[in-house]
């Protein structure tokens, strides 16, 4: 109960505590740093052995693909990638206010944050929704009369299942920035102490960083064929 | 044994510090961690054990006579998986790595406890997972999941299965991202790099493959999955894809993690070597640089899993040619731990005795190794019980013997209690025997063409084969005597005192059992080299060691 009390009375910025097992508030900071950065090391190996399964399949037969990727929604693709840019760009201010004790301004860039990642979430469903129109879902509807049909659906397994998986990291991300404006609005991230803020930040970037790659191999190699 | 007047026990343990059985499943405490993982990893390595056991008994007859060749499929299938990703990838790491890593650096705990914690709770979500999917009858691809066979043919619980093993993934990263965090930032004062027990550095390797290729697997088995639930074509030649390539992503994780296996087994070699040798660790900073070195190397060499699944002869070569360089690194640390006991005071307690032994069979595994690396001999023996022998020797030989060893080394800092070490003797040579007879006949079944995964084999093979099923017979008994000899101790054993065997290690230097924190308080590292024997001789009652 006592928790409970002292989560609603510290409306002001309040003692960082400290865990157990750190000896001073920067041991625990860096510590948390290394951590998330080892964890983007195995994002990176994730999504990594699917670009290379991609990869592969695409030096098997690049017209295919080149096929497939002439349908994709290039505008909504686009558009998408600059939404994702500018939620990056709000990340970072949310970091620049909690590094200097603007409390305001960080929940209001946190907010700003997830709102422009919801809108990419939803550019992105209305992209699979004009997918299933055009009959190009894998295992549900799908119809292609070149004779390269089983390539270009492995093309659309790959694309379902890559920016699937970004986009189940991105209602992760904003599950995360959820519980960082919670934390902030109890008071909890200080100038002194503002690490949950930095390292939900680390993967919010991470996550971005990954959609640009998406969107160079699905997008850009069919650009010529339309 | 060191007979020794002992202090009185501690009063306040991390045993004592809390009660109830809350206490133990919110713990963060890094030791009762460990002891969680401990029951849980026992539990399926008897398990996996009983699969290996029915397998072992059908084997006795040339022809089927107790299981059909379905439920001999599905027994080999779920003896690997078991044994592999709920055995042996968490056996030393997750139990004795958990409990004796951050001690070893001098921490009070892991740098994320509660990531530990929660590493326990994927696991054993992963494992209600696979559960399940033997309880709906099994699965019967094997431990591998080669496609197109487990995406296109399978009538089995394949996805479960995968599925049980892709969460269990997670709990291995989380682990390994702890063990990182821990070593870089959790050191006591004074201990610098060189100054960490091989331990600590080989569970630093360890880590490093968990983190870098359990990914590979989960995304690979989310793959399989996906391919089997929409029949999509991702794998299956049937539909345009490939299953080579499913080969090559599998390998990619699953020969690193045969390091994952042997590293931890190493480190707790390293440990018990010096401690009964009395002596400093031979070539300290080569041992430490081998166990790195091994990781590498382990990324570099998937492919001679695959030799005859068709591959370019440029490849095979380059990786038939990294295959040989891991018995450098192999080579050094047993080189280096025989010079350590070379002059040295030795006693052939309990965890020596293990430490011996997983040298010994470590040595026999890695040179059969060498012959599977060679293009040409492996074509002949791919596929039959040569390779069944030669991972065994170092699974079973290798990480299983460091297991029991570790724990006999560990138990008095575990439990504060000491074990009937006649009887562990015993039961150490048992194990030794067991092992041998049950798996040495196979090498030369294996050489002769008896090829594995068959529930049935010509006569002529009949006579190896009950020497092998013998062997296990004894093997078996020899891993039930601990159990009930470890348990018994923990309640009627005698005190252990904080450190029985004299070991330099800073987990020897807080009580046995260790207050909940570990230390009093945290303990500044003022020796000059890792394992001092000779600048602790002194405090630890050491002289003349010679």
């Amino acid at each position: 109960m006592s928790k409970l009390d002292s989560v609603f009375e510290a409306k002001s910025p309040r003692q960082l505590e400290l865990r157990e097992q750190f000896s001073t508030p920067d041991h625990q900071r860096e510590t948390a740093m290394v951590g998330m950065w080892i964890f983007l090391i195995t994002e990176v190996l994730l999504f990594g052995a699917l670009f290379t399964a991609f990869t592969v399949y695409r030096l098997s037969d690049p017209q295919a693909f080149d096929l497939g990727s002439k349908d994709m929604e290039i505008v909504l693709g686009s558009v998408n990638t600059a939404v994702l840019i500018c939620s990056s760009f709000t990340m970072a201010l949310s970091v620049y206010f909690a590094e200097t004790g603007n409390q305001k301004m960080l929940m209001l860039f946190l907010i700003v944050t997830m709102f422009i990642g919801a809108v990419f979430l939803a550019i992105k469903f209305t992209e699979y929704h004009a997918h299933y129109l055009d009959h190009k879902v894998p295992a549900f509807w799908f119809e292609e009369s070149s004779p390269h049909a089983a390539q270009i659906e492995m093309f659309f397994v790959f694309y379902f299942v890559m920016t699937g998986l970004h986009a189940l990291h991105m209602m992760i991300g904003l599950g995360v920035l959820t519980v960082l404006l919670f934390r902030t609005a109890i008071g909890s991230i200080t100038t002194e102490y503002h690490t949950p803020i930095e390292v939900g930040g680390l993967y919010w970037h991470f996550i971005d960083i990954v959609w640009i790659y998406l969107y160079a191999i699905f997008y850009i190699p069919g650009l010529h064929l339309k | 044994m060191i007979e020794e007047a002992v202090d009185r026990p501690p009063t306040k343990t991390y045993l004592n510090a809390e009660v109830g059985i809350w206490s133990w499943l919110l713990t963060t405490d890094h030791k009762r961690i460990g002891i969680l993982y401990t029951i849980s990893i026992t539990f399926f390595f008897f398990l996996g054990g009983f699969f290996a056991l029915l397998m072992r008994l059908e084997l006795v007859q040339p022809r089927n006579w107790l299981v059909s060749a379905e439920t001999y499929n599905k027994l080999f299938s779920m003896h690997g998986i078991i044994m592999v990703w709920f055995f042996l990838i968490p056996s030393i790491p997750n139990t004795l790595g958990n409990f004796v890593l951050p001690m070893a650096v001098g921490a009070k705990d892991l740098a994320f406890p509660k990531l530990n914690l929660a590493s326990w709770y994927v696991f054993m979500l992963g494992a209600a997972v696979t559960i399940y999917a033997i309880f709906r009858g099994g699965v019967d691809t094997g431990w591998t999941f080669y496609t197109p066979f487990s995406t296109a043919s399978s009538t089995t619980y394949v996805t479960a299965a995968a599925m049980g093993i892709f969460i269990n993934g997670f709990s291995s990263i989380m682990t390994g991202i702890n063990f990182i965090a821990t070593v870089h930032r959790m050191r006591a004062p004074g201990l610098t790099w060189y100054k960490l027990p091989i331990f600590v550095w080989s569970h630093y390797a360890t880590s490093m493959i968990f983190v870098l290729a359990t990914p590979v697997l989960a995304v690979t088995l989310l793959m399989v999955a996906v391919e089997r639930i929409f029949k999509v074509g991702i794998f299956d030649p049937a539909l345009g894809g490939d299953p080579v390539l499913f080969q090559h992503l599998f390998w990619f994780y699953s020969h690193p993690a045969v390091y994952i296996m042997v590293l931890p087994a190493m480190a707790v070699v390293s440990e018990i070597v010096p401690t009964f040798s009395r002596k400093p660790l031979f070539g300290y900073k080569a041992v430490c640089w081998a166990s790195i070195g091994l990781a590498t190397l382990g990324f570099l060499v998937w492919g001679h899993h695959m030799f005859v699944a068709g591959m370019s002869v440029y490849s095979a070569m380059t990786f038939s040619l990294f295959s040989y360089f891991v018995a450098i690194p192999s080579a050094i640390k047993v080189f280096n731990w025989t010079a350590t006991m070379h002059r040295g005071a030795v006693s052939w307690d309990t965890p020596m005795l293990y430490a011996i032994g997983f040298i010994g069979l470590f040595t026999i595994g890695g040179m059969t190794g060498l012959f599977l690396a060679a293009i040409g001999l492996d074509v002949h023996v791919t596929d039959t019980y040569f390779v069944i022998a030669h991972f065994h020797y170092i699974m079973v030989g290798g990480t299983v013997m460091a297991f029991l060893g570790g724990v006999h080394y560990w138990w008095p800092k575990i439990s504060g209690k000491l074990y009937p070490e006649a009887l562990a003797k015993l039961s150490a040579l048992t194990v030794f025997l067991g092992f041998n007879l049950t798996f040495f006949p196979q090498f030369v079944l294996g050489y002769l063409g008896m090829p594995r995964r068959y529930a049935a084999y010509p006569e002529e093979f009949q006579f190896l084969n009950i020497l092998s099923t013998a062997g296990a017979s004894i093997l078996g008994v020899g891993y039930i005597l601990p159990l009930v000899y470890l348990l018994w101790s923990w309640k009627y054993g005698r005190d252990a005192g904080p450190n029985p065997w004299k070991s330099t290690g800073l987990e020897w230097q807080t009580s046995s059992p260790p207050p909940k924190h570990n230390f009093e308080k945290t303990p500044v590292v003022t020796t000059t080299v890792p394992y001092p024997y000779e600048e602790m001789k002194e405090e630890l009652g050491l002289v003349q060691t010679r």
